[in-house]
């Protein structure tokens, strides 16, 4: 089933970190297997990078921790030798990592780079940009990762369900549009022609970390992007080329867009004033932002929608 | 933090929607035959066990909820002639197989609103959700807003009145009864309708298989002029009339009731 939500604040910044936790948690019966956040903040010099090395289920054998110390000494260095002065790596969790460098360099080179390390996942790179997720509920993962209070002007997240892949961090929404920086994809619903699309952008140099149909979202408007095309016009053409039902939203370093299948299949709630968007599978995540009487709309069938901050 | 794979993970407790030993809260005020609460801080199932208390046990015919919230599947499963006013939202599968109450929404309702609802009125003052009135079999529905998709999908039915526009599919598979839309309609409207009546005052997107516009009758007239009049809902509009084009009847399978009408 999944439950996506998504806020933007257009008149400045907020603690968009507790209102996402808000939202998802109104949603945990919609999917409790993991819980996800793409977060923006302050858009700075430098590039905030989210990794994980290894995955929530791993077997914690005899020399995991010494392996998990290796790979992070292994990323470090990896960042020194591709031109990245390390600001700082700091460590989320036991197994999840969020380090800020200098860096303006290729992002394709500097994530494939850190991905070759073993069990070396890149969540997210961007300059705003920072991709949470883990198993759990979102109230779980807010406080494992100390996500209440993180400042920012807009954010989507994801509650899952899982039905396509597996219950790990890899299947877990959102999906950073590798390589390209400041990019994520939530999604509710099933992808059809989602091997066709794989196949399609495999051969075109594109790769994909997950066994996960949205992930096929994130990388196709990364694609078109990349090509030119605006987030709006990249959407639009996805309502052509994907096949399936989906409820999806991407976001950009100032942009949130969603987009609904020709049929309808996948519900999507939507309160819209001057300062604030926020829109969710459900009315009810939305009021637990919002505590009022707030009027609301449902978008239509091939509807595409994006607001900039 | 809890090293052991998995042990942290399994917080769900699925039957914790369900609430089987939930108990009437019996918050309202009662002042003769008329009552209110907040619902607030109730969950679901505590606001309709209060509801089915007052009309059931304590012979209530007029009842006001405060502060629905947005909550699922409220109001649903009353048989029973009486009054129901909600001040706020509801959200998904909520009035759903009622017959009788006379129901009014001044929000909005979210997806698979009255569903296979019996008999009585449903007013809703905003939007509603997908597969508005779905499986319908009789009474009056108005959404004075929007609706989404599939709106009254399955209909065998009773009355649907939108004052806005209706998305895709509107009246798929739709068996008997009416839908009067004031806006406009989405793509594929009367897909595979059986029969029943559509009128519709803006634009058509595109019509669904076996769905053709309908001869307007005197009655037609009369009913969309009675309907209005009830609802007050000002003067009608032109309106186009869709019906079923019966290119897909295939079959010789009628009920004994109906081959009266066919011999």
């Amino acid at each position: 089933m999944c439950g996506i939500a998504g806020i933007i604040h257009r008149d400045g910044s907020a603690d968009v970190g507790t209102e996402m936790t808000q939202m998802l948690q109104a949603m945990k019966h919609r999917g409790p297997d993991s819980s996800g956040y793409a977060l923006f903040g302050e858009p700075s010099d430098l590039v905030v990078i989210r990794f994980k090395l290894a995955d929530a289920n791993d077997p914690r054998d005899f020399d995991f921790k010494e392996r998990l110390d290796r790979n992070r000494q292994e990323v470090e260095s990896r960042l020194h030798k591709i031109g990245a002065s390390v600001d700082r790596v700091e460590s989320e969790t036991e197994y999840a990592y969020r380090a800020t460098v200098r860096y303006d360099g290729d992002m394709k080179a500097l994530a494939d780079y850190l991905e070759d390390v073993p069990g070396c996942e890149v969540l997210s790179l961007g300059h705003s940009l920072e991709i949470v997720k883990d198993l759990g509920d979102a109230q779980e993962v807010s406080d494992l990762y100390r996500l209440g209070g993180f400042t920012g002007t807009h954010a989507i997240g994801h509650v899952r369900m899982a039905t396509e892949s597996d219950v790990d961090i890899s299947g877990a929404h959102p999906y950073w549009a590798y390589p390209f920086s400041d990019v994520a994809v939530v999604h509710n619903g099933q992808l059809t022609n989602y091997f066709q699309w794989k196949r399609r952008l495999e051969s075109n140099g594109e790769r994909f970390q997950s066994e996960c149909d949205s992930e096929i979202i994130a990388v196709y408007l990364a694609e078109k992007m990349s090509e030119g095309d605006s987030l709006e016009d990249a959407m639009h053409k996805s309502l052509e080329d994907l096949d399936g039902v989906f409820t999806y939203m991407a976001v950009t370093k100032d942009a949130l867009g969603v987009a609904k299948d020709e049929m309808a299949a996948k519900p999507l709630v939507l309160y819209e004033s001057d300062g604030l968007v926020a829109m969710a599978s459900e009315e009810i995540a939305i009021r637990a932002v919002l505590n009022r009487e707030i009027d609301t709309s449902d978008p239509y069938e091939g509807q595409v929608l994006v607001w900039t901050r | 933090m809890d090293t052991m794979s998995g042990s942290r993970r399994t917080t769900y407790d699925a039957r914790g929607l369900a609430e089987p030993h939930a108990e009437v809260p019996k918050v309202s005020d009662i002042d003769g035959a008329t009552a209110g609460f907040d619902a607030m801080d109730l969950t679901t199932r505590q606001i309709n066990l209060e509801l089915r208390w007052l009309i059931y046990e304590q012979g209530i015919r007029d009842v006001t909820v405060r502060n629905p919230g947005a909550k699922h599947s409220i109001g649903v499963g009353i048989l029973q002639r009486c009054r129901i006013r909600f001040e706020g939202s509801l959200g998904y599968f909520g009035l759903g197989l009622n017959d009788g109450p006379e129901i009014a929404v001044t929000g909005r309702v979210g997806w698979s609103s009255c569903e296979n609802m019996m008999s009585g009125v449903v007013v809703i003052e905003k939007n509603a959700g997908s597969l508005t009135g779905a499986a319908m079999r009789g009474g009056d529905l108005i959404v004075k807003g929007s609706v989404g998709a599939r709106t009254g999908i399955d209909q065998k039915g009773g009355t649907i009145i939108v004052g806005g526009d209706a998305g895709t599919m509107t009246a798929f598979m739709m068996q008997r009864g009416r839908q009067i839309i004031l806006g406009d309609v989405g793509p594929g409207l009367g897909d595979s309708m059986y029969e029943g009546s559509l009128y519709v005052a803006g634009k058509v997107k595109s019509l669904g298989i076996d769905c053709v516009e309908g001869d307007w009758t005197d009655a037609d007239t009369e009913m969309i002029d009675r309907k209005f009049r009830i609802y007050g809902l000002g003067d009608p509009p032109t309106f186009q009339k869709f019906v079923c084009g019966k290119m897909l009847y295939n079959y010789d399978n009628l009920e004994p009731s109906e081959k009266k009408y066919v011999i």
